[in-house]
């Protein structure tokens, strides 16, 4: 179980790694000390293990940069549910490990107590007592989910042949 | 069976048999490419997978081009890393200096009907040439430059008609922020854009590249041009007509939504702060005084791009409250603008030009916004924070525009000084 974090529409990679920490993308725990800092300061200091970042449109609109992504599963975040993601950014968080789930975020105030079930395509809203339905993956990408991200997918396989 | 898109003629001939909209088919890739901001990831990446090597290091490229040259130790670092491994794959390495990536693609590897992936959301800039180009992380990239193969998903096309004559000081970047302001920052997201009708016939590789390079900031995959007369000429004019071919969606091919635009009724447009889709006329905008101008990146960088604010420039004096920044998009452009004079009328005026490469727009270096600093730029993105401070503005406009801006030191419109 883990807290929501509520951000709006049209959350930008440069806002969730701006370009100021460009240096630091090497040296992905200090970047992380940076993630959402444009949306939300607060956020990278007081992010829980197991918290999750709840949004509304178009999440991830911008650039290719993985790090983004990957700074939001550093900082411990479980998934990242949103009405809608931007295409880079949602095949990015497959690939690296990280459930980007697009439900109807509208149903999750900040602070809501949250449980994803991946095998039953459920968000558990524990605070309000209502459990969010979300579309299973497109196989491709359920499946370099399941194994782990597509270096694990890949390292087992040698190919992307699924 | 129904026509095809240039997508599905494109994907299909890459994975070996017809292929519609909507499948999820794994696709040989032509051209891999990184950047030395997802690059040093990329090396990460394939290493964690046991693969090192390229499957096909000649049409593998590192571009060094986000913060060239280095303006850090960190940074340095990031570049030795590419470097060296670039040296030891036997991967093409494209230096500080050589400029922005898409912009040597088009130079120098891309070919229409190729499929090109690449770590930089920019990459369907090689739709210029109806080259199918699309954006992918690290991880992705460096399973495509490991395996010479991708997955994807043969996306839904929607055709995007422009007919009529643009009016003066009215170029392709406003036709591709008019569509973005009409279907919004997601009203594309997953499909790809193909560009067709008379204006689009008349427009040089330059123009078109400014079109394709912005589809993503409607979300598409892809932006895509059918090669043609001018593309040949383009391909011949950088030494390598032979990579010419034709390539053309079906009569009857399956669009998921047509989209008209008229380029008579266009004027100047603007994407205000914080968002591409924040599209407004320029008449529109009020009184916006300006700190920097930036004419350059993958967006409009070219020689076209440079020709039209140098000719607005020539002979005055940029405003004394601001700075002007050019940054040509590659070695080439900046070659071309030496030769030409174009570099001269900047100084002169009392711009400054830069090395190629992407320069102020992603905030590493070269232009880097304080708080509180407005910024008139040629870019393809104005997100809050993306030039430096998380409380600058940027807006975003023509060469033209940003001219004319560079003369009075507020937001303003060319056709009053052309």
């Amino acid at each position: 179980m883990g807290k929501a974090w509520k951000f709006g529409d049209s959350i930008s990679t440069d806002l969730i790694a701006p370009g100021r920490y460009f240096h630091l993308r090497s040296n992905l725990p200090e970047l992380t000390k940076h993630v959402l800092e444009g949306a939300r300061p607060e956020f990278a200091s007081q992010v829980q293990s197991g918290d999750f970042v709840v949004a509304g449109e178009n999440f991830g609109l911008g650039s290719s940069r993985e790090h983004a992504p990957t700074i939001i599963k550093v900082a411990g975040v479980k998934a990242v549910l949103a009405k809608s993601f931007a295409r880079i950014f949602f095949r990015n968080c497959i690939n690296i490990g990280l459930p980007a789930i697009t439900c109807n975020t509208d149903e999750i105030d900040e602070g809501d107590e949250l449980e994803l079930d991946m095998e039953k395509g459920v968000v558990r809203n524990k605070t309000k007592g209502k459990e969010l339905d979300f579309p299973p993956l497109p196989p491709v990408m359920n499946r370099i989910l399941q194994e782990g991200g597509l270096v694990a997918f890949i390292k087992a396989h040698k190919s992307l042949e699924i | 069976m129904t026509g095809k898109t240039l997508s599905e003629k494109i994907i299909g001939e890459h994975c070996g048999r017809e292929v519609k909209a909507g499948e999820v088919v794994i696709v040989n890739v032509d051209l891999s490419y990184v950047q030395d901001g997802t690059g040093p990831l990329t090396v990460r990446r394939m290493k964690e997978m046991g693969l090192e090597k390229a499957y096909n290091p000649k049409k593998t490229i590192f571009f060094l081009d986000h913060a060239s040259p280095s303006p850090r130790m960190e940074l340095s670092n990031d570049h030795e890393l590419l470097r060296d491994f670039a040296r030891k794959a036997g991967i093409t390495l494209s230096d500080v200096g050589n400029g922005i990536s898409h912009h040597n693609s088009l130079e120098k590897y891309a070919c229409p009907g190729d499929i090109i992936v690449g770590a930089d959301s920019h990459t369907c800039t090689n739709g210029a040439i109806g080259a199918f180009g699309t954006g992918m992380g690290s991880t992705d990239v460096a399973a495509a430059i490991a395996l010479g193969k991708t997955w994807m998903k043969v996306p839904e096309t929607y055709l995007v008609t422009v007919n009529g004559r643009l009016p003066k000081g009215v170029y392709s970047k406003d036709i591709i922020l008019h569509l973005i302001g009409s279907i919004s920052a997601n009203g594309a997201t997953y499909k790809a854009l193909e560009f067709t009708g008379d204006t689009i016939s008349d427009m040089s590789t330059a123009a078109r590249s400014t079109i394709a390079n912005m589809s993503v900031e409607a979300g598409a995959k892809a932006g895509l041009f059918t090669p043609d007369d001018e593309t040949r000429n383009f391909l011949k004019a950088m030494g390598r007509e032979e990579a010419f071919r034709e390539l053309k969606s079906d009569e009857d091919a399956e669009f998921e939504k047509r989209i008209e635009i008229n380029a008579n009724e266009l004027e100047p447009l603007i994407a205000c702060p914080h968002l591409v889709d924040n599209v407004k006329k320029i008449s529109e905008i009020g009184k916006v005084k300006v700190d920097e101008v930036f004419i350059g990146t993958s967006c409009n960088g070219r020689l076209e791009d440079l020709h039209i604010a140098a000719s607005i420039l020539k002979g005055h004096t940029i405003n004394p409250n601001l700075r002007v920044i050019v940054t040509p998009a590659s070695r080439r452009v900046y070659m071309e603008a030496l030769r030409d004079g174009t570099i001269e009328t900047f100084m002169d005026a009392g711009a400054l030009v830069t090395a190629s490469g992407c320069g102020a727009c992603d905030g590493v270096h070269l232009g880097i916004l304080g708080d509180g600093e407005v910024c008139l730029a040629t870019q393809p993105r104005n997100f809050k924070g993306r030039m430096g401070d998380a409380d600058s503005f940027i807006y975003l406009g023509n060469p033209a525009v940003a001219a004319a801006t560079a003369l009075t030191g507020e937001i303003s419109d060319p056709r009053e000084v052309m």
